[in-house]
């Protein structure tokens, strides 16, 4: 379903000629920028507060082997059960083998980026089990054979009229003649189809925002309480999670909930906030017997990342103010990533996660313009671990490298200010007349010169200038 | 304005030498009348900064030892730029932090390192420049004064004190202009739809001229503008703040 992240340029490329996606993104500034400030400026001592976050993220990662084991613990002191997963395959397998030994058929799934991330859904659907989505948004996207274009917001990069063709074309017993111009009518639509597949469901897959060690809870934050209903209704219920989601408790926990969905969507609280600790409860017996609990923690490259400069990118509470705050992203979109996290948190995880051969624009292209470290509710120094990847493909690049070769003359130069005054005293003398060089052999004027002209120069160098007048 | 005589070695910048030597004469022309010795240390050359962005972090290093060195026994350094003394003043110490001969050497210089509209302001207290125009401006904060230095109130107490300027804000005055350094050319759709975002905004506020303190992003937007033959004039502050004065001495040839 995800685009080959290589084809980053292309991808990009046809997304900034994309009308549609274009109106699409421009909602970001209201929709979530604006929401955000607003939300923080309420509520005050906001740096504080990141301050706190960070703090709790960073013992957490630091003692990510102890509160594992402990919450594996607590999980199971509850009557739940703990399933290890070292890659996305591990992780499919644990879902598919707790499926079958339930007997399952359907599958309703609560919002979940690390099941986008291990490619669930098409695995679950080739091994006979039909998963539904229940969040509006990855209900949408998974109609239409898309993966989520940003990570709290599945389709963001549509607009209501593709929602309301989406509609149409998937369901089928939709009348031609219902009007599905308001969101509202869209979310009634949506809410018809899936309430039968939440009544039928055999089992509930979500994810979870938050695990604490000391309660072996999982705690999920929606705004659509399709998390609880994938929890409650089927006998059996698995969360599917990243090992980095572990806290100490639910108080720290806590902090980092004011800090989530102020960040997301400049909410104070979701509408939902469901903590989750072992297996339902039959109202009728109170005998948690029928039911089970399962969670299924995923390293899927996460622990590769710690002891490196990457290390800090663990601490994400996926909020997604870095994609909303972000220019590229805000340019592009979500799907020219290629990858299950795009943005800014993407250029920093994803050379983790999928290999720095297949992510290497990823880190590449920012401008370093710092303002997703800025808003980052737990302050990760983004561009510091963008800019680490680039030093690990520099160091990775064959010597013989044309950008290699290219830094290391220029470099020879620069480190000679002799040479570089003579250097440059020819540069700045040729600067009007680079129009006129075969372009192939300089990629970078290339690239500038798409669609900008060359900039005005005065065809002296200022130490020239500044000898002559002394 | 007074007190002890100020020695500032002026960072030229590498776009400032190469294209624009006239913001670097407007530069020392400010310094200078803000009581400041200014010297041009030879041994500059280029901060380094496309090298660590880049990741090939021996070749910047390389650059900031030099630099280093080259500014050595000055009390301040000062560049035209946000981005450049970002580097030296937030960056270096980074960059060398495992570097026993320049570690404390770094920390040294980024002591001393300014943008030029924070030293003006805030090391000169410069507060008259008694200079006027008659131009409607607006005013790019690169993202390397804004998030590494803190430099937003500088650049406007300064543009304050030219008489008939008439400063227009952007609306979206945090967002990048999609300059970015080798960014710009290595993904120039994404580079120059940002710019468009920008053009847009400063088109809005109908501002006959945009003014700013870092060359790159001007460059940038101009080339940009002109491509789009939009009709924009773009000025480095430093040019604006001395073209507003009597006796211009920019240096030009």
């Amino acid at each position: 379903m995800s685009a080959d992240p290589r084809q980053f340029k292309q991808a990009a490329s046809q997304a900034l000629k994309n009308p549609r996606l274009q109106t699409a993104l421009g909602r970001i500034k209201s929709h979530f920028v604006h929401k955000r400030a607003e939300a923080v400026e309420r509520f005050g001592a906001f740096e504080a507060l990141r301050h706190e976050g960070h703090a709790i993220r960073d013992r957490a990662i630091a003692n990510l082997d102890m509160l594992l084991v402990q919450f594996e613990d607590s999980v199971r002191a509850r009557g739940g059960q703990v399933h290890w997963a070292r890659d996305a395959d591990e992780a499919r397998q644990a879902v598919a083998d707790i499926l079958r030994q339930a007997g399952a058929r359907t599958v309703i799934k609560g919002k979940s980026m690390v099941t986008e991330e291990i490619g669930l859904n098409d695995f679950l659907e080739r091994e006979g089990f039909t998963p539904v989505e229940t969040d509006l948004g990855e209900y949408i996207v998974q109609l239409r054979h898309e993966a989520p274009s940003h990570i709290i917001a599945p389709a963001f990069h549509l607009n209501k009229e593709d929602i309301a063709q989406t509609f149409r074309e998937a369901h089928t017993g939709l009348a031609p003649e219902r009007a599905l111009v308001e969101r509202s009518a869209l979310v009634a639509e949506a809410r018809q189809i899936l309430r039968r597949q939440f009544e039928s469901a055999d089992a509930g897959i979500t994810g979870a925002n938050f695990l604490t060690a000391a309660e072996g809870a999982a705690v999920l934050v929606t705004n659509e309480g399709n998390g609880d209903l994938s929890r409650l209704l089927p006998r059996t219920h698995i969360v599917v999670t990243g090992i980095e989601k572990v806290v100490a408790n639910l108080s720290e926990a806590s902090v980092l909930l004011r800090l989530l969905t102020r960040s997301a969507t400049g909410q104070e609280i979701t509408s939902y906030v469901t903590i989750m600790a072992g297996p339902v409860a039959d109202d009728a017996a109170a005998n948690t017997a029928t039911r089970d609990f399962h969670v299924v923690l995923i390293d899927n490259g996460r622990s590769d990342l710690l002891g490196t400069e990457a290390q800090d990118a663990l601490r994400c509470i996926r909020c997604a103010a870095c994609l909303n705050h972000c220019p590229v992203y805000g340019a592009i979109g979500g799907h020219a990533y290629g990858a299950t996290y795009p943005g800014p948190i993407g250029a920093a995880l994803n050379p983790g996660l999928i290999g720095l051969a297949d992510a290497c624009h990823h880190p590449n292209a920012s401008t370093f313009c710092g303002r997703c470290a800025e808003v980052c509710p737990v302050e990760i120094p983004l561009p510091q671990i963008m800019r680490s990847w680039r030093a690990r493909e520099y160091e990775a690049e064959p010597r013989a490298g044309a950008r290699k070769i290219g830094f290391t003359l220029w470099a020879f130069v620069a480190r000679r200010p002799a040479l570089y005054r003579f250097a440059t005293r020819i540069a700045a003398r040729m600067i009007p007349y680079l129009g006129h060089m075969p372009l192939t052999a300089a990629p970078l004027l290339a690239g500038w010169l798409n669609g900008r002209t060359l900039p005005r120069a005065n065809g002296h160098t200022f130490h020239d200038l500044w000898r002559q007048r002394q | 304005m007074s007190g002890k005589e100020r020695h500032v070695g002026l960072f030229v910048t590498c776009l400032v030498d190469l294209l624009r030597p006239e913001i670097g004469f407007a530069t020392a022309r400010l310094l200078e009348m803000a009581g400041c010795t200014v010297v041009v240390p030879s041994a500059q050359t280029c901060c380094g900064q496309p090298a660590w962005n880049a990741g090939a972090d021996d070749h910047a290093r390389a650059l900031a030892r030099q630099t280093i060195d080259a500014f050595a026994g000055l009390d301040y350094v000062v560049a035209p730029s946000g981005s450049c003394a970002g580097t030296i003043k937030r960056h270096y110490p980074t960059m060398l932090a495992d570097d026993a001969a320049y570690a404390a050497k770094a920390r040294d210089l980024a002591d001393r390192t300014y943008e030029l509209s924070a030293f003006l302001v805030r090391i000169c207290g410069m507060n008259d420049l008694a200079a006027r125009t008659n131009t409607k401006i607006t005013y790019h904060d690169s993202c390397s004064s804004l998030r590494d230095l803190g430099v937003r109130n500088e650049p406007r107490a300064l543009l304050a004190q030219i008489a008939g300027t008439e400063l227009c804000e952007l609306s979206d005055g945090e967002v990048c202009c999609g300059f970015g350094g080798m960014f710009s050319a290595k993904y120039p759709e994404i580079s120059t739809h940002m710019a468009d975002n920008k053009l847009a905004d400063v088109e809005s506020t109908g501002a006959e001229m945009l003014v700013g303190n870092d060359l790159g992003c001007l460059m940038h937007l101009e080339a940009r503008a002109k491509h789009q033959k939009r009709n924009l004039r773009v000025r480095h502050i430093a040019e604006f703040l001395c073209e507003a004065m009597p006796e211009p001495d920019t240096g030009k040839v």
